[in-house]
């Protein structure tokens, strides 16, 4: 216990302030070493308001439609948040509080998106890293589940789908970043004739922001599907077996039994994965770093990549501000995810 | 232990079976594809790789050791050095933070804790009193972390008898786990700065120590779990019995836990192993990990494809013959954490 506590203690709460430190100065390397000078809120102001905004939060551009429909989206989304918080008759300062800072940042990257994704617009590392974490979290625990559920069925040589399918976790991700770019390669790579046969011998994905962020999504989800996959595979077989054979006397269709009795008992388990999941994709860097190295252009970073590049440019300060930024962005969203999803799943089950 | 197994069921539908096997084999297939990519790639000649697509050895292109006998004779030391420091912080790092880490939660799933809010917070100042002093006033970091412990023990004697509110052991468990949310970005900068100050930098002591830090949190969460699930009358009659505490917890409880502690210590294994981020920061030449020389492989004339198949190949090859031999451990360790979460 006290070790433990200590070596944390020593290894987050200690570089923390630390950080915090850092992210509020600048740092300059001299004759003698190097130093550094208190400067206040101006690395954060720099990358939000400043110069280094095109990086962090992209290139500001009129919403197009595209746009509209995501803000009408957050609305939508928002509005029904408040009403079913309303509605719930558990009103509290706490809920309160709580639900208007979820709603709050949510709103601001809503607008973020709207605001940025334009024709001429590009958006910034802090939206590119939200938009790993939702399409890969999402893929990678619609295939695992899917999976699961389908190795949990009564068939033979599950034993077998089950070694292989967990192979990709054990991969190292700076391998799996090349492998996916030795694949993904649109002239010598495995796939290439089939792109020449589609007509699109001359595109590269490389080139173009959303397909170099689609492949980065594509490699990270290779790596974490068999995550889910294992998870959701226990899950799924230690199902209620009583109410599962009750069901079926009862002629239950197997959807039916699905919707009623599987997916309930799962759900917890679900949730609880997604946020595990969602922890760690904050912190995505090799795939980016290797697979496309943050292009092109910019396109392709991540948070943590950003800050990295930033540190290997010696500005510290800048780093250390982009950490936080991230650091206070997946906690409020996780934490969110966990009051608002995990949490009720549970209560459900119980 | 499947869901079907304790009662007859129709056979399934022909149908079904077919888009059973057909979904299954499909992700078989692109699961093992792009490592077969990779092997074959590291018998291929450059000019084989540059040349297009070739899938067949033998049938498209001739394979050939140049890769294999690179990797072992050429660069022999520059590969042996890595992949031993690799094994050395891997496996050290995954024997503390499963010692610590379940010794941490065991203590957490037994005693009730009662830390008061004013000591921990006596503590909190007596370590920015010491970034303070070392990093702002430059006084030696070992006579800085003597005086702000010695002020932090005075401090929270003097104020033993003052009520504040105190924490439970959720709070402390809330605590460890949301450790797990603090991007190691965060931390790097600042760890490379106190390895730094120590000198220990590109040393198995500063990766071993990071690595053990890092994945405490999720020993902490699927041991806790683990641990709670085991019935306390067998504890309670081996205290009647007269065994102490840690007698108790080294004969008994870790026996029963033994599945977790498996999975547990092959998922934090495999992390270490394929660590990245940090080791960039902590280590250049004497402790250089592995992930680190499959990326140096990507050389100034463009990424040398046949090294680096054959430095992953031969990174996966030991993980894969551990994962096999513990596989019947892994789903049913995983399971208790996640469904207690």
């Amino acid at each position: 216990m006290l070790p433990a506590s200590l070596l944390i203690l020593a290894f987050s709460i200690f570089p923390l302030i630390i950080s915090a430190w850092l992210a509020l100065s600048r740092f300059r390397l001299g004759s003698e070493g190097y130093e550094l000078i208190f400067v206040g809120w101006s690395n954060f102001r720099k990358l939000l308001f400043g110069s280094e905004q095109y990086h962090l939060l992209g290139t500001f551009m009129p919403t197009s439609w595209l746009g509209w429909l995501i803000v009408a989206a957050a609305i939508v989304l928002i509005g029904w948040g408040i009403r079913s918080f309303v509605a719930s008759g558990h009103v509290t300062v706490m809920g309160a509080i709580g639900r208007l800072i979820a709603f709050g940042l949510f709103a601001a990257l809503a607008w973020l998106f709207a605001a940025t994704i334009g024709d001429k617009g590009q958006i910034g590392s802090l939206s590119t890293t939200i938009f790993y974490v939702l399409l890969g979290v999402a893929i990678q625990f619609v295939i695992g589940a899917g999976l699961a559920f389908l190795c949990s069925l009564r068939i033979r040589g599950r034993s077998f789908f089950r070694v292989v399918f967990f192979v990709p976790l054990m991969v190292t991700p700076v391998g799996i970043a090349y492998t996916f770019r030795m694949m993904a390669d649109m002239t010598v790579g495995p796939i290439s004739p089939l792109w020449h046969w589609l007509g699109l011998g001359d595109f590269s994905w490389a080139t173009n922001a959303w397909s170099a962020r689609l492949v980065v999504v594509l490699g990270d989800s290779w790596q974490w599907i068999p995550f889910m996959f294992l998870v959701m595979l226990a899950a799924f077989e230690s199902q209620p077996k009583d109410e599962l054979e009750a069901a079926e006397l009862d002629g239950a269709s197997s959807f039916q039994i699905f919707v009623d009795i599987t997916w309930p008992s799962v759900a917890p388990v679900a949730a609880t994965i997604v946020l595990i999941r969602m922890i760690e994709a904050f912190k995505i860097v090799d795939l980016p770093n290797v697979l496309t190295n943050g292009g092109p252009g910019i396109a392709s970073e991540s948070l943590t990549l950003h800050a990295f590049m930033q540190w290997r440019a010696l500005d510290l300060g800048a780093s250390a501000a982009i950490s936080y930024v991230l650091l206070f962005t997946s906690t409020i969203i996780c934490v969110s995810f966990f009051n608002f999803v995990v949490n009720p799943a549970r209560r459900a089950r119980q | 232990m499947s869901i079907f197994e304790s009662k007859k069921l129709g056979e399934m539908a022909v149908g079904t079976k077919i888009v059973v096997y057909g979904v299954l084999g499909i992700w078989t297939f692109i699961v093992l594809f792009p490592l077969y990519w990779v092997l074959i790639t590291s018998f291929k000649v450059p000019i084989a790789v540059s040349g297009g697509p070739f899938y067949l050895p033998f049938v498209d292109f001739l394979p050939s050791l140049h890769a294999w006998s690179y990797i072992f004779f050429d660069l022999g030391n520059d590969t042996f050095r890595p992949y031993f420091n690799s094994a050395v912080v891997a496996v050290f790092s995954t024997l503390l933070v499963m010692i610590a880490g379940s010794l941490a939660a065991y203590a957490l799933s037994r005693f009730t804790f009662r830390p008061r809010l004013l000591t921990i917070l006596i503590f909190i100042l007596a370590v920015a009193l010491v970034i303070v002093l070392v990093a702002a006033l430059g006084v030696n970091w070992l006579i800085a972390v003597t005086v702000g412990l010695a002020l932090a023990v005075i401090g929270a004697g003097m104020f033993r008898r003052t009520p504040s509110p105190t924490l439970g052991n959720p709070d402390i468990l809330f605590w460890m786990i949301s450790q797990r949310i603090f991007p190691p970005v965060v931390a790097a900068i600042p760890i490379y700065v106190m390895f730094q100050q120590v000198r220990l930098l590109d040393t198995h002591v500063a990766l071993i120590l990071t690595y053990t830090a890092v994945n405490l949190p999720i020993v902490v969460w699927l041991m806790y779990d683990f641990f709670v699930s085991i019935p306390k009358d067998l504890e309670e009659s081996a205290e009647l019995d007269g065994a102490s505490r840690i007698r108790i917890f080294f004969e008994i409880i870790l026996p029963l836990s033994k599945p977790g502690l498996v999975a547990t210590s092959l998922l934090v294994l495999i992390f270490s192993w394929n660590e990245y981020l940090l080791a960039l920061f902590l280590s250049t030449a004497n402790a250089q990990t592995m992930p680190l020389l499959v990326a140096a492989q990507n050389a100034t004339r463009g990424p040398q494809w046949w090294y680096m198949s054959v430095l992953i190949i031969i990174m996966i090859v030991p993980v894969i013959l551990l994962a096999l031999v513990l596989q019947r451990f892994i789903a049913k360790g995983l399971l208790v954490g996640a469904v207690k979460g």
